[in-house]
């Protein structure tokens, strides 16, 4: 084991990204290997780490702690729980695979490989952190190589696509840092997170500021900062087009990991600190849950580009996990305390954030090798693909069936566990949104059936056959998938003891009473 | 203390003094060709008065002069910012292709004569001191605007400067003379003493003369009404003036001004609301509007700008509105976050300008259509570029967002009376981020893949990575930084 692994988790990619500035540009393949070789150990510092995680803890583990700034008692603090593992192991994962998505980038190919290193840093440092000042800087480290990344490397529109991208988010931090600030002036002038988790409910009780409870006027500022990312509706119009003009690695690690940070941030600082407005909020994160669903697969079913459709899914399958996430307060006193449904809707979210981050990436990386060949996305401008590409017609089928949320494949089991938690106390709502299955099934269906069925278009009849490269991104993610289809008990028990403590915060210390 | 006692505290002045007499005369013996050898005099003279100025220890805490300047650890703070500017400008100074045709050794004994007002301006505790001082500083200024007589832009930019100097002098100055009028005395400790026993039948006359005031300090510091001059002047100057004026002199003003206000107005380290005789004007409401008007307009402005000099021009204006966020809740904190952000804005401002003027050596214009593909064919000053550009914008880890980072903290520390006033800086920010990116999106975004790749020269690069570099670290790590500003801290205090 070694030791500091999870400064290692994050700094290697960093070293990554030194090494290559300091490769002359023309070394194309040197500048790769790199990029492969940092990704590939940060990837097995991952899954030592799993190995070494002890899942009947719910508390941080591998903690960290150095003092950085000790005039504004800001530290350098990491640590890792269920929560945040399943995202630490998928980011490298995701990262690693992605290397191998852009390894025929032609254009700038130094830069391309140093800003990719330099956003994985950013990515995992944010699921690690437990100084609020250092998970806003990893947050706000991501921008810039995404905002490049798009800018220089995407589409026809890129440019555009780039400043919205960096402007939404902007407005979700700087809304997120007034909260950090509020919180830190307030609960005891710290950033650590576990130790605003202990002060911050009872610090915050009871003030009033413009006539509102502090407690909601903060969770509403990180609520936005959060909601902006993961997206939610209406703050949501940004994603599709980004990830229409975002190359397709820039497109995976969205969609995989940086949709997952909303969610995650929203579990790890809003629920633990501010339990009080978790009951004020609950209703409303389960509506805004439905209506992702509902939206997002009205959208996608009206789609013709199919990066688009599989966008506005993500918009949908983020929406399960929010309805499973409002779930935690079935084991509050009023909804009889029904710790099985908490536990059902807030693992089945995490565990979603997990299953979509797989199933997206090999949604879009599908999409790219179509793309790559025949260098349009429109779903009706194919048909009979089935006959030309039989191989690709049968891992899209898989990765399909997994995004509709067949039974065997993971997708099923987390959105049916966000169902089941969310079905005591939000009934109707879980009700109507099961519709959002049957328009999920209804596009993917149709858009599979308009791509690889009917007469093949004779202009692609020169198509190439999917080719090892990029099967060997696929298989991992579908064999993943597949596992955790069947068998995804050892999984969920890594996540479960830290929900358990997490639905304690939150009913436990939490106040039912009406705040103002 | 008395005249002559004073002159020994004093020689980091005295040794400023000698190096511009020395430099006048040597410009005068030497020819026209090597004049720039007068910027390596004023340049080592500037380091010696650096030395000079740290070893006038820090603990000192003394008035000098019959009481009308005082020799605090706050002033020395901010004569090192003004010191270390003007070394970096007097070296990209030199080269600069628009100061080229031009003999330049009355340049540089300009830039040492503004120095030594700016040493006055920041340590003044006198009516009058602080007249001359900011005097001193405007002359030389309008001078150092004009400079390149042969261009029209530069002679309209150094006539606009002084017309608008000299009519908000005036104004300042008809105002320090009723507060004069109403007090007796010019010294700002009397003057505190004779205000908190104000007949209420002089407010009126008191609100005049604070109007006045704050119009001479706004016009130094460009805030929003007083700002008219700032982008024409910024447009029309030789860059590194442009550069300087957007750094030194703002630094100044915002000394005095904090001086000026502190020792006036406040008690005990915060602006008074009651029981003094300056109850009757809501100074935190009135600074806090001025700030985020200033914000706004430079912010809105800049956007629409298609030089990038004259977008940094506008941003500046911003900045400053930046700054006066903490002005309102002028305690310490607010103190603490205006110095600090003063140093990060040093290393990042001076950076975009002096990129600025790399590129007009090289193509001969500023626009945005000059930053074209310049990521691509000369990638260092582009990525330094974008360094700068984000740390503007107050994007982490970069020293701009550590200042922003105080700022907001200050002014929430102060309750949620002042939140919209954070909630103004921040969408703010989210708006400075579009035109910032701006100049990252032509640097980068368009154009392409070079064979042949350029670099500036070895003078350039060094500069700008000198400023680049710890406009990265102190993004990670400020903690000297922020150890030399508490340690700045402390004013001179008088009771009387």
């Amino acid at each position: 084991m070694v030791s500091n692994i999870l400064s290692w988790l994050i700094w290697l990619p960093v070293a990554g990204m030194v090494a290559i500035l300091l490769i002359p540009r023309n070394k194309v393949e040197v500048i790769k290997i790199v990029a492969a070789v940092s990704t590939g150990l940060q990837l097995w510092l991952a899954i030592m780490l799993w190995l070494n995680f002890d899942s009947a803890t719910g508390s941080f583990q591998f903690m960290e702690n150095v003092a950085w700034i000790p005039s504004f008692n800001i530290s350098y603090a990491l640590g890792v729980d269920g929560l945040s593992l399943p995202m630490v192991i998928l980011t490298p994962l995701l990262s690693f695979l992605c290397i191998f998505v852009s390894w025929k980038i032609d254009r700038g190919v130094k830069g391309y490989f140093a800003l990719f290193l330099l956003l994985d840093t950013g990515m995992i440092g944010v699921f690690l952190a437990l100084d609020f000042f250092l998970f806003f800087v990893f947050w706000e480290v991501m921008l810039l190589p995404m905002y490049f990344l798009i800018g220089m490397w995407g589409g026809p529109q890129r440019e555009y696509a780039a400043i919205k991208f960096f402007l939404y988010t902007l407005v979700g931090s700087v809304l997120m840092l007034i909260a950090i600030l509020s919180l830190y002036f307030t609960c005891g002038y710290t950033f650590s997170i576990p130790e605003l988790i202990e002060s911050a409910p009872s610090a915050l009780d009871g003030s009033l500021w413009w006539g509102m409870s502090a407690i909601k006027v903060i969770w509403v500022l990180l609520f936005v900062g959060f909601a902006i990312k993961i997206p939610v509706f209406p703050f949501h119009t940004w994603l599709p087009l980004v990830h229409v003009e975002a190359p397709t690695a820039v497109s995976v690690i969205l969609a995989g990991v940086l949709l997952k940070m909303g969610i995650y941030g929203i579990l790890r600082i809003n629920y633990p600190m501010l339990p009080d407005a978790v009951f004020w909020f609950a209703g409303a994160l389960a509506v805004l849950g439905l209506i992702n669903i509902i939206w997002g697969a009205m959208c996608a079913l009206a789609q013709k580009d199919l990066k688009k459709l599989v966008a506005y899914s993500s918009i949908n399958h983020m929406g399960f996990a929010m309805l499973g996430m409002a779930a935690v307060i079935a084991a509050s006193g009023l909804h009889g305390e029904n710790y099985i449904a908490a536990q059902a809707g807030i693992t089945g979210a995490v565990f979603q954030m997990f299953n979509h981050g797989t199933i997206s990436a090999m949604l879009f990386i599908l999409v790219g090798v179509i793309y790559d060949r025949a260098h349009h996305r429109d779903i009706d401008g194919f048909g009979g693909l089935a006959k030309q590409m039989p191989v690709y017609a049968g891992v899209t089928m898989v990765a399909f069936m997994a995004g509709l949320g067949l039974p065997g494949l993971s997708g099923f089991i987390s959105e049916f566990m966000c169902f089941m938690g969310a079905f005591p106390v939000f009934r109707v709502i879980v009700i109507i949104s099961t519709l959002g299955i049957v328009l999920n099934a209804a596009y993917f269906l149709s858009a599979y059936k308009r791509i690889f069925f009917g007469e093949l278009n004779e202009k692609y009849s020169g198509l190439s056959e999917i080719d090892g490269r990029e099967l060997f991104t696929l298989i991992p993610l579908a064999v993943i998938t597949l596992i955790l289809g069947v068998y995804p008990g050892p999984f969920l028990n890594m996540i479960k003891e830290t929900m358990s403590v997490l639905i304690d915060q939150v009913v436990l210390i939490g106040n039912f009473a009406v705040i103002p | 203390m008395n005249n002559l006692q004073s002159l020994s505290y004093y020689w980091p002045e005295l040794l400023l003094v000698t190096i511009i007499l020395t430099a006048v005369i040597y410009d005068l013996l030497t020819k026209p060709s090597e004049s720039q050898r007068v910027g390596l005099l004023v340049f080592a003279g500037l380091i010696l008065t650096l030395f000079a100025n740290w070893f006038t220890s820090a603990e000192r805490n003394i008035t000098l002069f019959l009481d009308s300047l005082a020799l605090d650890p706050f002033a020395q703070f901010f004569k090192t910012i003004i010191i270390f500017s003007t070394l970096f400008v007097i070296l990209i100074s030199r080269k600069s292709n628009e100061l080229r045709n031009y003999r330049t050794g009355e340049y540089y004994t300009l830039i040492a004569i503004m120095v030594f007002g700016m040493f006055l301006m920041v340590s003044a505790i006198d009516l009058i001191m602080v007249y001359l001082s900011i005097e001193v500083v405007s002359i030389s200024s309008f001078i150092l605007a004009g400079y390149l007589k042969k261009d029209q832009r530069s002679n309209e930019s150094s006539l606009k400067y002084v017309i608008y100097g000299a009519f908000s002098s005036g104004l300042m100055l008809f105002g320090l003379s009723i507060l004069f009028g109403l007090t007796g005395t010019t010294k700002f400790f009397e003057i505190q003493n004779a205000l908190a026993g104000l007949d209420t039948s002089s407010h009126f006359a008191l609100i005049i003369a604070s109007i006045f005031i704050l119009a001479g300090f706004g016009y130094k510091i460009s805030a929003v009404p007083f700002h008219f001059w700032t982008p024409d002047v910024y447009e029309g100057a030789p860059t590194p003036v442009t550069a300087y004026l957007s750094v030194a002199p703002k630094a100044a003003g915002f000394a005095l001004a904090i001086r000026f206000f502190h020792v006036l107005f406040t008690d005990a380290g915060l602006l008074l609301d009651s029981g003094n005789g300056i109850s009757t004007i809501p100074w935190p409401q009135v600074l806090a509007g001025i700030s985020v008007a200033t914000m706004t307009l430079g912010n809105l402005v800049a956007i629409q700008q298609s030089s990038v000099k004259r977008m940094l021009a506008y941003s500046s204006i911003a900045h400053a509105g930046y700054m006066l966020m903490a002005m309102p809740i002028l305690s310490g904190n607010g103190v603490f976050a205006i110095m600090i952000y003063l140093v990060m804005y040093l290393f990042m401002n001076l950076g975009a300008f002096f990129v600025v003027i790399i590129v007009k050596n090289k193509t001969g214009g500023e626009t945005f259509e000059d930053f074209r593909g310049l990521g691509w064919e000369m990638p260092i000053v582009g990525i330094v570029m974008a360094l700068f550009m984000l740390s503007l914008t107050g994007i982490p880890p970069t020293a701009g967002f550590i200042g922003k980072f105080y700022l907001f903290a200050a002014v929430i520390k102060a309750g949620p009376a002042f939140y919209w006033l954070v909630f103004a800086g921040a969408v703010n920010s989210v708006i400075s981020l579009y035109y910032y990116m701006h100049v990252v999106k032509v640097m980068f975004f368009e154009g392409e893949s070079k064979k042949k790749l350029l670099f500036p020269s070895v003078l350039e690069s060094t500069l700008i990575i000198t400023l680049a570099v710890p406009t990265l670290l102190l993004g990670i790590y400020w903690t000297p930084i922020a150890e030399w500003i508490t340690n700045s801290l402390r004013f001179y205090y008088q009771s009387i």
